[in-house]
């Protein structure tokens, strides 16, 4: 059997032959390579996972299912979820981008709801080569095609630029959706005799085994798998959203499945499984695009646009006039069974026989975890000598691809449709989405930092969410619950597992610390690339959901009132490393990066929120990259207006004012605070004993200032605001 | 006439996506009865009004609008606006009209080869229209875009009869309301963002007014796309 190159290890080959007590036949083969592949099994992920809080008392739906699933009141769910398309979009990056926001659509669709948003998380090498410009420009391009055809806005996002990304890029997209809590298809509660319907597009050969595909470093056959990436038709997309939206409302629909990674090989096995039941189809009733398919491509075919339905017999006469209204494409092709095995036929002929939950569940592949040397190494660093001209470091850092304003991207996402976007794009740190006809919104953002990440892999990870967090709160919700999506490179170079293996303790205890459960997740390995050997800094994208409860409290980050107060909330340590700063002026990827503490990163978020909700602040900036200086500039530059900043007033350990200015330590806020608030500020302060001050003032729109330590460091308003504005656009320009 | 006897219907075709948005603005804050229309079913019976909302019908195949203009919903579209009621093509709907030939001119591809989506400033040329009817001449619109084909295009013999007749409703302009270059998004012809047909009943424009009828969507807090709705109901109410 060898010769038939299984991708499959020896261990797995002899475990499914002795478990079928007979040779697999080639349709069965090529299942489970798809199936027990990393990406559809997570064999090396699955034990490290288990780590996270998944449970909360709002929590319907966690991990493990298409999407998480959380109770926000008045009857009303939130879905949502975050996956990778990375390897796809690194060979072909417009098909690739555009078809990771078709599968993640499809994902919240599956759940019963109806998608309202669309994040993007993305990772290139620096845009001043052409390779990684080509990247840039049709990701974003594949995102906006196929996100404002469908009409699902996207909202927000982050990008980073890293040499670790250039050859592979990272694309993660996330989609969130509302519905009704009585409407939730669950996931298991069919019957022996309900109908498996497929809908939606004509099944092709595209995309077969691009879930295998996704399990493999990419080297210079990679492009030879350029068949192993989907097309996507967002347009049939489109259509097929509006027609499941009008049979979810029949009540006849007892289970939903999008047919990703596996084609119907995953999505029968999986719905089987957690069913406890069977499944019995004719393949040859499925529609194909495409003469002489053979049963083996017609089970594994990753063609988009395609949602399997299981509908009650007794509805299907109602149903089928909905998809026929809409000129969705359908077919009726077998049954569910309580034989607790996954069966297709193939004119006439049995070509599958398997038990359902074999297929599914995979197996579980134990990864050696050492310490790579470089992170002592790099971490060792003596810091830098203070640049001689800080007027001139400032600007060059506010012209970094990774500061500038991300301005040329989000103006090709409709951001708008759906009428649902009240803090948008550049605004805030979070997106915010008002729910129609309630005083209530969501807010909802993707975070990552690999360089924290790649240095200090537990401090990073938690990092990583503590930020989605704190940028959820600073536009004035309270964080519920996250998803999120590893990065990496190969798992079985036991340096990379370690990466993740620590990456994931630090996520766990953050998000233990401030109470918040992972209800979704998603683990990309494989990122390297054999020509270069380069493996991409890890990331851990967290996508985090909060809720506000009164849409009068929505706050943004613009400056918004002269004379109004700025202060800071949390304590600027000598953190360094993994800086933007160092990174972008200095040219070193080293240092200590922030240490991530949860005590202080549950004050730092309690007082904001309390901030907000007392009527004391009315912008709120999380520092982050840049650290103190972007976020004051940031704030000045959308408000239009500007400030004088005595750095000498900011709490820290530091006299350093390359320190102050640029510190990346985490748990801190830049916040606006009302000039007649000033002593419910302190009072406010006090009472939650975090550490903050007040440190400026809102000036007016002509000029920005820093200020201490024998420094003065000022600017016309209008020249930041066009470096930051213009930067990304004219490096992008510039090199084409 | 009571605002909630004013029947308005929104045509939703295939690939429509501003569908729900504007059937939303037009009950929650004018309180009409809106009404979302499968294309297919829609008749020329019963309405004041008619709106086709914005998205990518038939998924901009071929060119945007092109295909659904095609559709019989359009005959009954063109019944109605002879009969004088008011007609709005909002962005892929003003490309739908402009294809059914309700509307002169063309709608090109982005100057910038890209979809864009931002706040412009537009201001009012006419309030002769069905749709300005109580918006000043020379007032300024704060008020979304989101197209990829939003180029406006005419040549200049027809331009200049636009003009005398008065039929271009709304130009992209800059703060203080000149139609400069810097203004201008998309590279159309005199900045034009918006047309009406001879009579005025017909509006098309590219910007989203649903998009802007809220405070709470606008980053200036204001709600000028209200105004365009608003001007409906009005002309409904003297004329019909």
């Amino acid at each position: 059997m060898e010769q038939l190159q299984i991708n499959l290890t020896k261990q797995e080959i002899e475990f499914i032959r002795k478990e079928l007590k007979r040779e697999p036949n080639l349709v069965e083969w090529g299942i489970f390579e798809v199936t027990w592949s990393e990406h559809c099994s997570y064999k090396s992920s699955r034990p490290v996972l288990k780590i996270l809080p998944t449970k909360a008392d709002y929590v319907i739906v966690g991990p493990g299912q298409d999407a998480g699933v959380i109770d926000i009141g008045d009857g009303l769910v939130l879905v949502f979820k975050i996956e990778s398309h990375n390897h796809p979009s690194a060979i072909d990056p417009y098909n690739g981008a555009a078809t990771g926001i078709g599968g993640i659509i499809r994902d919240i669709m599956c759940m019963g709801a109806r998608p309202i948003a669309l994040l993007d998380a993305l990772r290139f090498g620096p845009p001043t080569n052409p390779h990684s410009i080509w990247l840039l420009k049709n990701v974003v391009r594949g995102i906006a095609d196929y996100g404002n055809c469908v009409g699902i806005p996207t909202v927000a996002g982050e990008v980073e630029f890293d040499g670790s990304f250039e050859r592979n890029c990272l694309v993660n997209v996330a989609c969130l959706g509302i519905g009704r809590k009585d409407r939730i298809v669950p996931s298991a509660t069919y019957r022996p005799g309900d109908l498996f319907v497929l809908v939606g597009g004509a099944t092709g050969r595209d995309g077969i085994h691009g879930a295998a595909f996704a399990s493999k470093t990419l080297s210079d056959k990679s492009e030879e798998d350029r068949p192993a990436v989907q097309i996507g038709d967002p347009f049939a997309k489109k259509v097929l959203i509006d027609a499941t939206m009008e049979v979810l409302e029949t009540g006849f629909v007892n289970g939903l499945k999008d047919l990703g990674g596996g084609g119907l090989a995953t999505a029968l096995s999986e719905m089987t499984a957690l069913g406890n039941t069977g499944a019995d189809v004719d393949l040859s009733k499925v529609y194909l695009r495409e003469d002489a398919m053979t049963p083996y491509e017609i089970i594994l075919s990753e063609s988009q646009e395609r949602m399997l339905f299981v509908i009650d017999p007794r509805g299907f006469e109602v149903v089928k006039k909905i998809f026929e209204k809409y000129e969705v494409p359908y077919s009726v092709i077998g049954r569910v069974t309580n034989t607790g095995r996954l069966i297709a036929r193939f004119n006439g002929k049995i070509v599958v026989d398997l038990p359902s939950k074999l297929v599914a569940e995979g197996s579980v592949i134990k990864r050696e975890a050492k310490k790579p040397k470089y992170i002592d190494e790099l971490r060792r660093i003596t810091p830098p000598p203070m640049p001689d001209d800080l007027e001139d470091t400032i600007l060059k850092l506010l012209s970094s691809p990774n500061i500038a304003s991300k301005e040329w991207i989000f103006t090709q996402y409709d951001h708008e449709v759906g009428i649902r976007t009240v803090v948008k794009p550049g605004q805030g740190d979070a997106a915010v989405l008002r729910i129609l006809d309630k005083n209530k919104a969501i807010a909802i953002k993707a975070d990552a930092n690999s360089k924290h990440t790649y240095l200090d892999p537990y401090n990073g990870a938690a990092g990583s969410l503590a930020e989605a967090c704190r940028n959820v709160a600073a536009v004035g919700a309270k964080p519920l619950a996250f998803a999120d999506n590893a990065n990496f490179g190969n798992p079985e170079n036991p340096e990379v597992f370690w990466q993740f293996k620590e990456a994931f303790s630090g996520l766990a205890y953050m998000a233990k610390g401030l109470g918040i459960p992972c209800v979704g997740g998603n683990v990309s390995f494989y990122n390297e690339d054999e020509v270069t050997g380069k493996v991409v800094k890890p990331s851990i994208v967290v996508v985090c959901v909060g809720l506000i409860e009164d849409l009068s409290y929505i706050t943004t980050m613009p400056f918004k009132l002269l004379g109004n107060y700025i202060g800071i909330v949390g304590y600027t340590r000598r953190e360094l490393g993994g800086s933007e700063y160092y990174y972008w002026i200095h040219k070193i990827a080293g240092g200590e990066p922030p240490k991530a503490n949860v005590e202080d990163e549950n004050k730092a978020i309690n007082f904001v929120l309390r901030a907000i909700k007392q009527e004391i602040i009315v912008s709120a900036h999380d520092i982050s990259n840049g650290g103190l200086a972007v976020a004051a500039l940031e704030m000045a530059i959308t408000g239009n207006l500007g400030f004088r900043i005595n750095l000498e007033k900011v709490p820290s350990e530091s006299m350093r004012i390359d320190e102050l200015l640029f510190s990346e330590s985490y748990a801190r806020f830049l916040v606006e605070i009302r000039r007649e608030k000033v002593e419910d500020f302190k009072n406010l302060v006090r009472e939650i004993n975090v550490p903050a001050a007040i440190i400026g003032r809102v000036m007016r729109n002509e000029k920005v200032e820093f200020y201490g330590f024998g420094e003065n460091i000022s600017y016309d308003l209008k020249t930041v605001s066009d470096v930051w504005h213009k930067s990304l656009e004219n490096n992008i320009r510039r090199h084409l | 006439m009571n605002i909630s006897d004013i029947n308005v219907a929104v045509i939703r075709f295939p690939g429509s996506n501003c569908d729900l948005d504007t059937v939303y603005v037009l009950r929650r804050v004018f309180n009409l009865n809106a009404q979302l229309v499968w294309h297919k079913e829609f008749k020329d019976t019963k309405w004041d009004a008619v709106i086709i909302p914005g998205g990518f019908s038939y998924g901009d195949c071929l060119r945007a609008g092109v295909i659904a203009a095609r559709s019989p919903a359009m005959e009954h579209v063109k019944k109605l606006a002879k009969e004088g009621k008011p007609v709005l093509g909002i962005c892929n709907g003003f490309q739908i009209l402009v294809e059914s030939e309700l509307l002169p001119g063309a709608l090109l591809m982005n100057s910038t080869l890209t979809f864009i989506c931002k706040w412009v400033t537009i201001r009012t040329e006419t309030n002769r229209t069905a749709f300005t009817l109580s918006i000043s001449r020379g007032a300024l619109l704060k008020i979304p875009i989101a197209h990829n084909e939003g180029r406006y295009y005419i040549d200049r013999k027809n331009l200049e009869e636009l003009k005398e007749n008065d039929q271009i409703v709304f130009r992209y302009v800059d703060d203080r309301g000149n139609p400069s270059s810097d203004a201008n998004p998309n590279g159309s012809i005199d900045n034009i963002a918006g047309i009406c047909s001879l009579e005025g009943n017909v509006v098309g424009l590219m910007p989203h007014p649903e998009r802007a009828s809220e405070s709470i969507l606008s980053p200036s807090k204001m709600d000028h796309g209200k105004l365009i709705f608003g001007s409906m109901v009005e002309y409904i109410r003297r004329y019909l």
